[in-house]
């Protein structure tokens, strides 16, 4: 008997169905949203609250219209960073080492003291709400990057990112300790007004 | 001179589709590799607001997502005011706490503290509406909050 041949296959359609499928992915595919700004929410306490000296305090008030007052006086949305780090940085009692500020009696004592508040009405717009909360994240993580830089040669944020990764092959403990050092030198308090 | 003559008539011989199928497979695999399946079908506007300082949010099983926008044009019965909502329907403050009750009861119980809430609200929404939703969750001891936002400059907002 002669051997036959099977016969082939016809792909010519194969393109086609291929593309059904294409579009059907193209259509039903939301490149979806997974970062943010992380915070965390004060616990509910009954305990009074501690007496701050008011310099300690820098003031951010966001108004209905989403105009910003701070310390008492109108800013712009891209001077918030620069005025947020210099309150921060000040050290005024001078007990802080690393402080680069101007060390202005009438600003913040040192970075462990200064708190920044932010208050807004409920009829601001969350975009400006979230602006804000950038900037003041922002001028903590540049002071962060600076401490790191001068203490470990290396940014804040490559620690985290390296603390993060599992595949990182240096000690995770040691850098667990710095970034709690440096977490220590200049730790994020922003509270938030009801 | 003959030699440079063409053989036959000028015309153009056809393209050459094999290749075709391979590279409309190769488009279907990526797509099919990126391709988030949307949890929720979303009710509302959810035009997120702009940040530079973002970090990611990994390990999605530990996210609960809470949405808030105006309704969207399909839903335009529900009024023009921000609303919340949660799962597939919208919702009021007060049912928050039972949501994350639930979200927590479906977690295994270890994994409970590492929950965080990741707020998905439309850029235009008005600060009030969150201020009550961070107020519920502070009652309920979800603190652990994520504001989810696009990446860019903040100017843009």
């Amino acid at each position: 008997m002669a051997k036959r041949a099977a016969p082939e296959v016809n792909a010519g359609s194969m393109a086609d169905i291929a593309f059904l499928l294409l579009i059907f992915f193209l259509v039903t595919t939301t490149i979806e949203t997974d970062s943010g700004l992380n915070r965390k929410l004060p616990p509910i306490e009954e305990t009074e609250p501690p007496v701050i000296k008011q310099k300690n305090i820098f003031t951010v008030l966001l108004n209905g219209q989403d105009q910003l007052l701070v310390e008492d006086e109108i800013m712009e949305i891209k001077d918030l960073r620069a005025a947020a780090i210099a309150f921060l940085d000040n050290g005024g009692d001078k007990s802080c080492s690393f402080c680069t500020g101007k060390k202005d009696p009438e600003s913040s004592d040192n970075p462990a003291k200064a708190i920044i508040s932010l208050k807004n009405e409920r009829e601001t717009k969350y975009k400006a709400y979230i602006a804000v909360q950038n900037e003041l994240v922002a001028a903590y993580n540049e002071l962060r990057n600076k401490r790191a830089q001068a203490l470990y040669g290396t940014s804040f944020a490559e620690m985290e990112a390296n603390f993060k990764d599992v595949n990182w092959p240096g000690s995770k403990d040691a850098l667990k300790k710095k970034i709690e050092q440096i977490k220590l030198d200049y730790p994020q308090k922003l509270s938030e007004v009801q | 001179m003959s030699k440079f003559k063409k053989k036959k008539g000028g015309e153009i011989p056809a393209v050459n589709t094999a290749s075709l199928p391979d590279i409309v497979f190769m488009l279907l695999f990526f797509f099919m590799v990126a391709t988030v399946m949307r949890q929720n079908t979303l009710m509302i506007e959810n035009n997120l607001p702009f940040a530079d300082q973002v970090e990611k949010l990994d390990k999605k099983d530990l996210v609960m997502y809470i949405y808030a926008g105006k309704p969207s044009e399909n839903y335009k019965q529900f009024g023009n005011e921000t609303r919340i909502q949660l799962n597939d329907k919208f919702a009021e403050v007060r049912e928050i706490a039972a949501f994350i009750a639930a979200e927590r009861a479906s977690k295994r119980e270890e994994l409970i503290p590492f929950l965080t809430t990741a707020l998905k609200v439309d850029s235009n929404a008005n600060m009030g509406l969150i201020g009550d939703i961070k107020q519920e969750l502070r009652k309920v001891n979800a603190l652990k909050i994520n504001y989810t936002t696009k990446k860019g400059s903040v100017l843009g907002n």
